[in-house]
């Protein structure tokens, strides 16, 4: 594929003896927005994970296959350059909750030790409040803690605390999914501001929402990449009957 | 009558009111026994403090008057260096058993913990005895603060565990993906996140050393003089205590009771502090 970012090869996942991702070979483009779909349990999330190396938190997590970024194996670099490369938004929001707004926003650098001048500071938290729009909601308080907002505003933050680092990639597990659908909306116009400037992979179980914003659309199933396609010709023309059958919402 | 009419309702009704007026018996008489003792240890020791008390050390036998002015430093100085030896220690096991939880190791060390929790503290005093005051030929209050800092250690670890395991790892997983280390995240997004519980498993600890007379009478020993050198041995408020109250004088009796007040006052106010801290630090996740 032209201008690839990410490439999986031969990527297997398992949890103790349970293999969970069967072998995914799949290239995601530079500056487009992917969505992984398919039903609870196929593996979407685990590949996500994969990604950012996450599943070193588990003890009896396996990874084996190859993740190309660029033409780096992100396995075999550094786990913290990778995830600084590499940024997440998770299913339900976590901001810190000891920290301000505009600490949250700023923490990719206090965290990682990166020394700011207070102007580049305010600069860096200001373009990525604006960036998911939230600036004007919070501009008045950014010394107030980050768990004052609501779940949406939170989900907003974390997406801007991902964003500030300039990742290369975010990768975004279910962002929505705890939200109610006001905030639902907002963040989806959001995602679809940020498309054609960011390298977004989405898993969503949400059809309208993969439709709406995204290039490409990956169909999972029980751990096996079943359909990858742009999204129109996925949506209006699946080659797989399982996928048919999944966007037509007789299974799922 | 219905057929919806409970059988025996009349002596449900009378074996509620029983066990309830039980319950709040037995906890009023547990609250009334902290209160007599209370009372009875300050309507005895409140009159004998006086500022004689906080500034003068002990005067010989058969004199009058004189205070614990060298007790009182000598418990701040054992206390607090105890407490300086044991936090990190303690703080860091917690981590670790946090972090490491289900492995066989946490597992063994978690049981020395509670094990540790019950050995008596004059057995961690005759342990340092021969450990430090025997090879190094001397009573000195270091001594007496490490065998403090030992008891210290399972209060400490266990709440800073505790704390620990409450916080999401959802939260450790949002600085980790950011790219920070394990370092950094436990430093600056975790332990920030259970410093409420950390700090009264600390203050707990300290409370529960404060009033310890058996470790300190083979370590620490005892110094009517004024002494700040941790090198040297050191009189500490329980070990006042003990002593006057066990001697046949009435003046000393006295500084006894004052000296009871003294402790338990110093206990309340950590106790305060505990609540204090833990409501102004509670993180919302």
């Amino acid at each position: 594929m032209e201008g690839t970012i990410l490439r999986t090869e031969n990527l297997r996942v398992s949890f103790g003896d349970n293999l969970v991702v069967k072998g995914i070979n799949m290239e995601i483009g530079e500056k487009k927005v992917t969505a992984f779909m398919g039903p609870s349990g196929c593996g979407k999330t685990t590949i996500l994970r994969a990604i950012n190396r996450l599943h070193e938190l588990t003890p009896e997590a396996k990874v084996e296959g190859k993740i190309f970024l660029h033409s780096e194996n992100i396995n075999e670099m550094e786990a913290m350059t990778v995830r600084r490369r590499v940024g997440m938004v998770f299913q339900r929001p976590n901001p810190f909750p000891t920290m301000s707004i505009y600490e949250n926003v700023i923490s990719g650098f206090t965290l990682n030790g990166i020394k700011l001048k207070t102007d580049e500071k305010n600069h860096i938290v200001e373009d990525a409040l604006k960036k998911v729009a939230l600036w004007d909601e919070v501009k008045d308080h950014l010394k107030k803690r980050a768990t004052s907002l609501s779940g949406g505003q939170q989900q907003r933050l974390c997406l801007a605390r991902a964003v500030a680092m300039k990742p290369e990639v975010i990768l975004l597990d279910e962002p929505t999914s705890a939200l109610d659908p006001l905030s639902t909306a907002k963040i989806e116009d959001l995602l679809y501001e940020l498309k054609g400037n960011y390298t977004l992979i989405i898993v969503t179980h949400n059809m309208q929402q993969a439709a709406r914003i995204s290039d490409m659309t990956a169909f999972f199933y029980l751990g096996e990449l079943l359909e990858y396609d742009d999204t129109k010709k996925v949506f209006t023309n699946p080659k797989n009957e399982k996928t048919q059958n999944y966007i037509t919402g007789r299974f799922g | 009558m219905t057929p919806y009419d409970i059988q025996g309702l009349q002596g449900r009704r009378v074996k509620d009111r029983i066990f309830t007026s039980l319950v709040w018996g037995l906890t009023f008489s547990c609250l009334a026994v902290v209160f007599i003792i209370l009372f009875y240890i300050f309507e005895k020791g409140i009159g004998s403090l006086n500022w004689a008390i906080f500034s003068q050390n002990p005067k010989p036998v058969g004199e009058n008057g004189g205070g614990m002015l060298n007790a009182i430093v000598g418990s701040l100085m054992v206390v607090s260096i105890a407490a300086i030896l044991a936090i990190p220690v303690g703080v860091s096991v917690g981590i670790y058993l946090a972090e490491n939880r289900g492995r066989k190791l946490s597992d063994r060390i978690a049981l020395a913990v509670d094990v540790l929790q019950g050995i008596p503290s004059i057995v961690i005093g005759i342990v340092i005895y021969v450990w430090i005051v025997k090879p190094t030929g001397k009573f000195s209050s270091y001594s007496g603060s490490i065998a403090l800092a030992i008891m210290m250690l399972p209060p400490i670890i266990k709440n800073t565990e505790e704390t620990l395991i409450l916080i999401p790892t959802t939260l450790k997983e949002a600085s980790l993906a950011l790219g920070a280390s394990y370092f950094r995240t436990t430093m600056k997004v975790m332990l920030p996140a259970g410093i409420g519980g950390i700090f009264s498993g600390c203050i707990i600890g300290i409370a529960r050393i404060a009033g310890e007379v058996a470790p300190l009478l083979f370590t620490a020993f005892g110094n009517p003089a004024l002494n700040f050198n941790i090198l040297k041995p050191v009189d500490t408020i329980p070990k006042v205590i003990f002593t006057y109250a066990s001697s046949p004088y009435d003046d000393w009796h006295r500084i006894a009771w004052g000296g009871s007040v003294i402790l338990v006052s110093f206990i309340i106010l950590l106790n305060t502090i505990i609540k204090i801290f833990e409501s102004r630090w509670k993180v919302q996740f």
